[in-house]
């Protein structure tokens, strides 16, 4: 559509297993160094976990902090590093027009109450009546908050008085995609000027992990990279935390906002996955962005999660594109929900950089352009949905 | 009525509303809806699909009619949420079978793994002694676990969903708490204004009464404890409200560009004439004293349709029946509408249905564009005692006839989550 606006991302905000900001994930993915996994404290799954940190600078009242539980400190600080690198920090006039689309999931439990309360029903008789009293005198009252999914745009607002509208998109990485299609879309045709997306996902935790290995997906020793998972594949949870402040050139020019990068359209679909359906949906939604593609200053930064059939089918359509190739998930982890949003953000350090970070593994292919001006950030969900988009450097 | 504009006063399509469904714990569609609604029926009642013992709050507006036993909260969800889409997409006459021409936007509640399936785990785990996840993690790997999986997924009952009615595009699903059914309108109403598409399915479904999710709740001291009689415990606006009734629900809309009902031929239900939200960040569970959320929220969405509060014939409150919810409404809307209170009667359906969650605001949507419809105010119930601080004509008891053109409904949630809808008539 002609009449679309462009848009920029204004402000960057990451937390991963590779440490805090983007800059110090770049840093990691450019040297290649190993990825910080662990393989003992989920045995035999493998996850991805942060590092311990203070959450002082994004979150200033330890009150707050106590009010939440990881998933939503580590978005709320993500989602501050964003603002204030775009400069909206603090700043009222702006944050009263400052809208949200947050990716989440939600549901942290107390693992020690889950327990306790099992074994106890084991004999309670009956056990449905052990199971009132003690979730009754038990669970912690303010828990629930921290397990609403629309609680960590709520404490968003609250840490950060971003207060202009608000959703909560739920559902795995298409949640992710479609938080940043539709923010780019209303941004694009005017009906927002600037708008924060993102979402945290908190993995290397028992109820995750549960949750997950229900669906048979999870990785088994030994680690491997994303693409070299074999034929049944696997997918590694990760705690983090990606956000990005999404805003209109016209809005980011007049309050002299610089831009890490252009975002442009993000097409998705979503359907049953028949053989061969994968495949070509992702070459219709290729077709979409090809026409911008310049190739010889463009590459493909991948968020397969090293699912099968998904992976395979993704990288043969990557294959067939012939555009240089990473994937950020063999460093940091699968985090659902914030994957999406996380290789944006490391999109734009590409793009920022001028160049691709290390390899690893067989699908990350080709040399880096010289410079790099072009990213296609490509979202192929671990049981479905698909999705890409396209960052452009912005000059 | 063909001469009518199609486009608003900025130029962007009208929304017109072509199908309507609605599943509460009064019935299974919409004629059964309206008629106990109307009469003042409540569907509160004692809690029969689990054991109550030790539980504070003994009641609530379960859908009782689609459930069966050890029906986890997403396939309740899904079913009622069907129930309602078919009724909305049946009545419009879009598309074909298996083929809704445009996107599904549906707010189902926050899904994760049921005791019941803990307790199971457990028991496949034989561990040796305490029950430990990494045992329940072990046992959750056996393959006959797999379809579990589906019950604790955040998008199941959206693919479900879009799976059946062939909607297009990703479905969206969405949660912004007690508000996420009228943010799932909005969502429809700006794709539309956007281009992307002439018409979408918005579904607000909740079908999640179990131990855990109310105990939630009643731990946070947001429900009624009036346990008898169950019919009387939802009160909005009444000075002895003591908390909200959880309850289950859905409701289905279509929405389409109006140009485009109109070369079908469907008939028009309603308009979806303007959406409003307004974040609020002063609290995780109160809204901000002063009431300026609420207010802008309120403007925002009159502003959006481009009228006044002069406008408005009728408002259906989010009117909850908690002492803070209620008298916060109040003192926003007082403020909006000003001396012109008087003349704008607001009611609250949640005293019969109760407190539908995610489904609240699209449930509700629902009922207002019946209410124009019927040009009948259905009443609030279980209002013996007025709060003299409330002085809203909340519609008393019993139903009430009014030349109504356009209404209001209100949508608040946890996490500072405001969203208002204006709904109208067909314009002449």
């Amino acid at each position: 559509m002609t009449d679309r606006r462009e848009v920029w991302i204004t402000g960057v905000g990451l937390l991963t297993c590779l440490g805090e900001g983007l800059e110090a994930a770049w840093l990691h993915l450019d040297r290649g160094d190993p990825p910080p996994y662990d393989d003992k404290t989920f045995a035999p799954n493998i996850v991805f976990p942060m590092k311990p940190m203070s959450f002082d600078k994004q979150i200033a009242k330890k009150s707050d902090q106590r009010q939440m539980e990881t998933w939503q400190r580590i978005g709320v600080y993500a989602a501050g590093m964003a603002l204030t690198e775009a400069g909206i920090t603090g700043n009222a006039e702006l944050l009263d027009h400052t809208d949200m689309i947050i990716s989440a999931s939600g549901g942290e439990r107390d693992i020690a109450v889950d327990t306790a309360i099992l074994t106890g029903m084991r004999k309670a008789v009956p056990p449905s009546t052990f199971l009132n009293q003690h979730l009754m005198s038990d669970l912690r009252p303010t828990l629930f908050l921290a397990q609403l999914p629309n609680m960590l745009a709520g404490n968003i607002s609250l840490v950060h008085g971003v207060v202009g509208a608000s959703r909560t998109f739920l559902g795995e990485e298409a949640a992710g995609l479609d938080s940043v299609r539709i923010a780019q879309a209303r941004i694009a045709t005017g009906q927002s000027e600037v708008a924060l997306v993102g979402g945290a996902y908190h993995g290397a935790r028992w109820d995750a992990v549960i949750n997950i290995e229900l669906s048979g997906v999870l990785l088994k020793p030994p680690f491997a990279p994303v693409w070299d998972r074999g034929p049944k594949g696997g997918v590694t949870l990760a705690t983090m935390s990606a956000f990005l402040v999404l805003e209109s050139r016209d809005h980011a020019q007049a309050r002299g906002a610089r831009p890490r990068a252009r975002i442009g359209r993000v097409y998705s679909d979503s359907r049953a996955r028949e053989p061969g359906e994968i495949e070509s949906t992702l070459r219709r939604l290729w077709k979409e962005i090809s026409p911008d593609i310049h190739a010889r200053e463009a590459v493909i930064i991948s968020g397969a999660s090293g699912a099968e059939p998904a992976t395979s089918a993704e990288l043969s359509v990557l294959t067939e594109i012939g555009l240089p190739v990473r994937n950020p998930g063999t460093y940091i982890g699968h985090g659902l929900d914030a994957q999406f949003v996380a290789c944006l953000a490391i999109a734009c350090g590409a793009i920022e950089h001028g160049k691709l970070f290390a390899p690893a593994g067989s699908g990350d292919r080709g040399n880096s352009p010289t410079p790099l001006r072009q990213a296609a950030v490509t979202s192929v969900g671990t049981w479905r949905g698909e999705g890409m988009t396209l960052l452009e450097r912005v000059d | 009525m063909a001469s009518a504009p199609t486009r608003d006063k900025a130029g962007r399509p009208v929304i017109a509303v072509t199908g309507i469904g609605i599943v509460t714990s009064l019935g299974i569609g919409k004629d059964d809806n309206w008629a106990k609604l109307s009469a003042g029926v409540s569907g509160i009642r004692r809690i029969s699909r689990f054991p109550i013992d030790g539980l504070r709050t003994t009641i609530a507006g379960t859908v009782d009619a689609a459930y069966t036993d050890y029906m986890p909260p997403a396939d309740l969800t899904t079913r009622i949420a069907f129930l309602a889409a078919e009724e909305a997409v049946a009545q419009s006459g879009i598309g074909s079978k298996n083929h809704f021409p445009g996107p599904l936007f549906i707010a189902p509640p926050p899904l994760e793994l049921e005791w019941h399936y803990r307790e199971v785990l457990d028991e496949a785990a034989a561990s040796q002694g305490d029950a430990n996840y990494p045992d329940l993690v072990r046992a959750a790997r056996q393959p006959q676990f797999s379809s579990v999986f589906a019950s604790a997924k955040g998008s199941s009952v959206a693919e479900r969903l879009a799976d059946h009615f062939g909607t297009e595009g990703s479905p969206v699903s969405l949660n912004t708490a007690c508000a996420s059914g009228a943010t799932g309108i909005q969502l429809g109403v700006e794709a539309i204004r956007r281009g992307d598409c002439q018409a979408v399915l918005v579904i607000g479904a909740d079908g999640s009464i179990t131990p855990e999710s109310l105990v939630r709740f009643s731990l946070l001291s947001a429900l009624s404890t009036h346990n008898d009689p169950p019919e009387q415990a939802s009160r909005p606006f009444s000075k002895n409200r003591d908390g909200f009734v959880i309850a289950e629900g859905a409701a289905a809309l279509v929405l389409e560009d109006i140009d485009h009902a109109r070369a079908r031929g469907t008939r028009i239900l309603g308009i979806v004439e303007g959406c409003g939200e307004k974040a609020d960040s002063f609290h995780r569970t109160r809204s901000s004293p002063d009431g300026k959320p609420i207010v802008a929220c309120i403007r925002n969405a009159l502003n959006d349709a481009g009228v006044g509060p002069e406008d408005v014939d009728y408002i259906n409150a989010h009117g909850t029946s908690t002492p803070e919810n209620d008298k916060m409404e109040y003192l926003g809307v007082s403020m909006v509408f000003g001396d012109r209170l008087k003349d704008v009667p607001i009611s609250s359906n949640k005293s019969m249905i109760g407190h539908t969650l995610t489904a609240a605001g699209a449930v509700e949507a629902a009922f207002t564009l019946l209410t124009l419809q019927h040009q009948r105010m259905p009443p609030t119930i279980n209002y013996d005692i007025p709060d003299p601080a409330i002085p809203f004509d909340v519609v008393p008891n019993v139903a009430r006839d009014k030349r109504m053109r356009r209404a209001i409904s209100n949508s608040f949630g946890f996490g500072g989550q405001n969203v208002s809808l204006v709904l109208a008539q067909e314009p002449a």
